[in-house]
């Protein structure tokens, strides 16, 4: 594999709350390849998002702690200074946030927005600004583009706001797209379109995608590989075909079994009730010893699960993956009738 | 033409709507601020909901399924058409016989957050329709009546006296469908009442509505824009398309044989979590956006984004007719046979309306 476009090691947010230290992600590592999609996910209050804000240096100073390591090609995002920082952001990263509704500002044209982001970090004229701005609305497949550029948000559609973002983030060919819940505002439809836009240019440009998501249908469809989060911990990763049809996880079998599945329930019969995982995720502020899922695991049964934190082991050994070789593992004690587990 | 009833004439229906419509006035910005046009929400439904069974209502957002919902139970005035519950006229009834509709008709909300009073406890919030309705004598039947309410919804008894932040989402969705129980009611609408919660909290939920279903004998309009979540708990499934029903029919046959190429479209874009099956599949991919409901297409109103759009599609507004082989599918689409209102003949039908707003362009 070719140099990574990100490279997370060792990741560990903490956030200062009134009711205590958050630790809102516990040691996240991972890696992006060019033109690689790692799809990122989790429920809510798993650290998903938080994890990436900390990578961009979004988060509050004053409340977050933020340590590990975080290449974006080669250079560290963590320790780099504001101002070479705000130089990465435009051309190393780009950001689609999920809420396409309040993500842009409604009292300037879109032109104008994508404007800011092109001169940014260019020393391209206003003329051309708007030149650039107009065909990176096409590129996103905005209808009409001479005429949209003029436009304020909201006389757009939610779909078509998500594109204009989409836009932005692109506007300087960042190597790295980093996607928060890109999709879940929007209708199934829309959110098709929008998958086939971010997948069409993935290939032109060759640009690494974090897609963070807790739709494991949208994971199915656009990842190569799948990091789970459960409080603040990688729980299991792997190749989505390893993770999504071979889950090794409780917790991720649970979210599995916890789907109403379309592709499944096409017969007539009486159609059994999900599987559930019970009870709620622990709060940041006071995880469990141990394995972080077992006050809620169904399958708990060995002494360590409450009082040792499992480690990420291989599923199956590095012999035993198939493949392109991407290993798939796994956090848990609970490796009963699973013969994968060496 | 009544096509639903003649599909299965043995089915006791509870709830029926025909020709429903609600639209809303846009105004003018002048002093008078005259209409000038309307958000046509819901625009001519004819839909039927069996007694007992769960009638899943999906569509995209913007289509009027929620509005629909809400003129089943009166939460808005239709502006035309019927709506009947048990045999009774719901758009006839006055105020006293419509708190009696309310009580027999529940709802749960969309957002758990937001529809309970932070400034009540959850018995308060529980007992409301039991006082409201002169249901439960005293304070300690009442007290009584709350802790079965929440016993049944899966809540330990003894949390009645704590307030809505106290709780997770999936708890308040359980304290808000508690309060919806509250009355007997006999029919239940379910307005996206899963969509806030997290998945594995959301099966907790979908299993919940289908035991308490099934042990009361519910029944049950589960509005929702997840379509696999519909599959799953419904008897029945109807698409929603810019206020007008068109497809309906039983779920397997909806799901797996869908006859409408909106339907199909939807489908198509579900994803499923089978990374095999999502790199193999044929995907329906939709161009634009849904049009305005201010300035519905003449015509088959999802002619505009359709794949299969031909010569009959913006001249003829299809009416639902039997499709398929299940009984009781029903679609409104030219492809299976051109039936339905010619256009001229629905302008003639507008021109009672403001002038004005027989053109949709005067919406803008």
């Amino acid at each position: 594999m070719s140099e990574p476009v990100l490279e997370v090691e060792d990741l560990r947010v903490d956030l200062r709350t009134p009711r205590g230290t958050a630790h809102v992600v516990n040691g996240l590592s991972y890696t992006v390849g060019r033109g690689e999609t790692v799809a990122v996910v989790g429920e809510s209050g798993s650290g998903k998002s938080v994890s990436v804000l900390a990578l961009l240096g979004l988060l509050p100073s004053r409340t977050a702690t933020v340590t590990g390591r975080a290449a974006l090609q080669g250079e560290d995002l963590l320790t780099m200074s504001k101002n070479r920082l705000r130089e990465v952001r435009g051309p190393g990263v780009g950001m689609v946030f999920q809420d396409p509704m309040t993500s842009l500002n409604p009292v300037l044209t879109i032109g104008r927005q994508l404007a800011e982001a092109v001169r940014a970090h260019g020393e391209s004229s206003k003329a051309a600004a708007r030149e650039r701005a107009v065909d990176l609305l096409r590129e996103v497949g905005l209808p009409d583009p001479d005429r949209a550029v003029d436009r304020y948000p909201h006389q757009l559609s939610g779909g078509m706001r998500q594109r204009v973002i989409i836009a932005i983030a692109l506007a300087n060919s960042p190597a790295l797209l980093i996607a928060d819940e890109a999709t879940t505002a929007l209708d199934v439809t829309v959110q098709a379109q929008i998958i086939e836009l971010v997948d069409r240019l993935q290939e032109d440009h060759g640009t690494g995608v974090v897609w963070i998501t807790h739709d494991l249908g949208v994971v199915a469809g656009i990842a190569d590989r799948v990091l789970v989060m459960y409080g603040g911990r990688c729980v299991e990763d792997g190749t989505v075909d390893d993770v999504l049809e071979r889950p090794a996880h409780p917790y991720t079998r649970g979210l599995l079994g916890a789907l109403p599945d379309l592709a499944e329930e096409t017969g007539d019969g009486e159609v059994p009730d999900l599987a559930t995982v019970p009870g709620v995720p622990p709060p940041p502020t006071d995880l469990p010893e141990g394995c972080v899922f077992w006050p809620r695991c169904p399958v708990r049964s060995d002494p360590r699960c409450e009082t040792e934190q499992p480690p990420l082991d291989l599923v199956g050994g590095p012999l035993l993956t198939k493949g392109d070789g991407l290993p798939h593992r796994a956090a848990t004690w609970c490796r009963e009738g699973d013969d994968r587990w060496t | 033409m009544d096509l639903t009833k003649r599909a299965e004439p043995e089915r006791d229906v509870l709830v029926s709507a025909r020709g429903l419509e609600v639209h809303f006035p846009i105004r003018g910005s002048g002093f008078r601020r005259r209409p000038i046009g309307a958000v046509r929400a819901v625009d001519g439904v004819d839909l039927d909901v069996y007694r007992g069974e769960t009638l899943g209502l999906v569509g995209e957002s913007g289509c009027g399924k929620s509005t629909l919902g809400n003129a089943l139970l009166r939460l808005v005035p239709p502006t035309g058409g019927r709506v009947t519950f048990d045999g009774i006229d719901v758009t006839a009834l006055d105020r006293r016989r419509l708190r009696e509709l309310r009580r027999r008709a529940g709802m749960v909300f969309q957002d758990p957050f937001a529809s309970l009073d932070p400034r009540r406890t959850v018995a308060q919030t529980v007992s409301e329709p039991l006082e409201v309705h002169g249901l439960a004598g005293d304070r300690r039947e009442r007290a009584a009546r709350v802790g079965e309410l929440l016993e049944l919804v899966g809540l330990d008894p003894a949390v009645a006296g704590r307030y809505p932040h106290e709780f997770s989402g999936g708890q308040r969705q359980r304290v808000g469908i508690a309060r919806a129980l509250a009355g007997e009611p006999d029919f239940l609408v379910c307005d996206e009442a899963i969509a806030s919660l997290d998945v594995s909290v959301q099966a907790q939920v979908l299993n919940l509505l289908r035991r308490l279903q099934r042990q009361l004998g519910l029944t049950l309009l589960f509005v929702s824009h997840d379509l696999s979540a519909v599959r799953h708990i419904s008897d029945r499934i109807a698409v929603m398309y810019l206020g007008r029903i068109v497809e309906v029919g039983p779920a397997a046959a909806v799901a797996g044989d869908p006859q409408m190429p909106y339907t199909r479209a939807l489908l198509s874009a579900v994803p499923v979590p089978h990374p095999e099956l999502e790199r193999s599949r044929q995907r329906v991919v939709l161009g634009g956006d849904v049009p305005s409901p201010a300035a519905v297409p003449s015509g088959c109103r999802f002619r505009t984004r359709c794949p299969d759009v031909f010569e009959p599609c913006p001249d003829v507004d299809p009416a639902l007719q039997p499709v398929g082989s299940a009984p009781g599918h029903l679609a409104a689409c030219h492809l299976h046979g051109v039936v339905g209102t010619p256009v001229a003949a629905e302008a003639d039908g507008a021109a009672d309306r403001p002038p004005r707003a027989a053109t949709g362009s005067a919406a803008r």
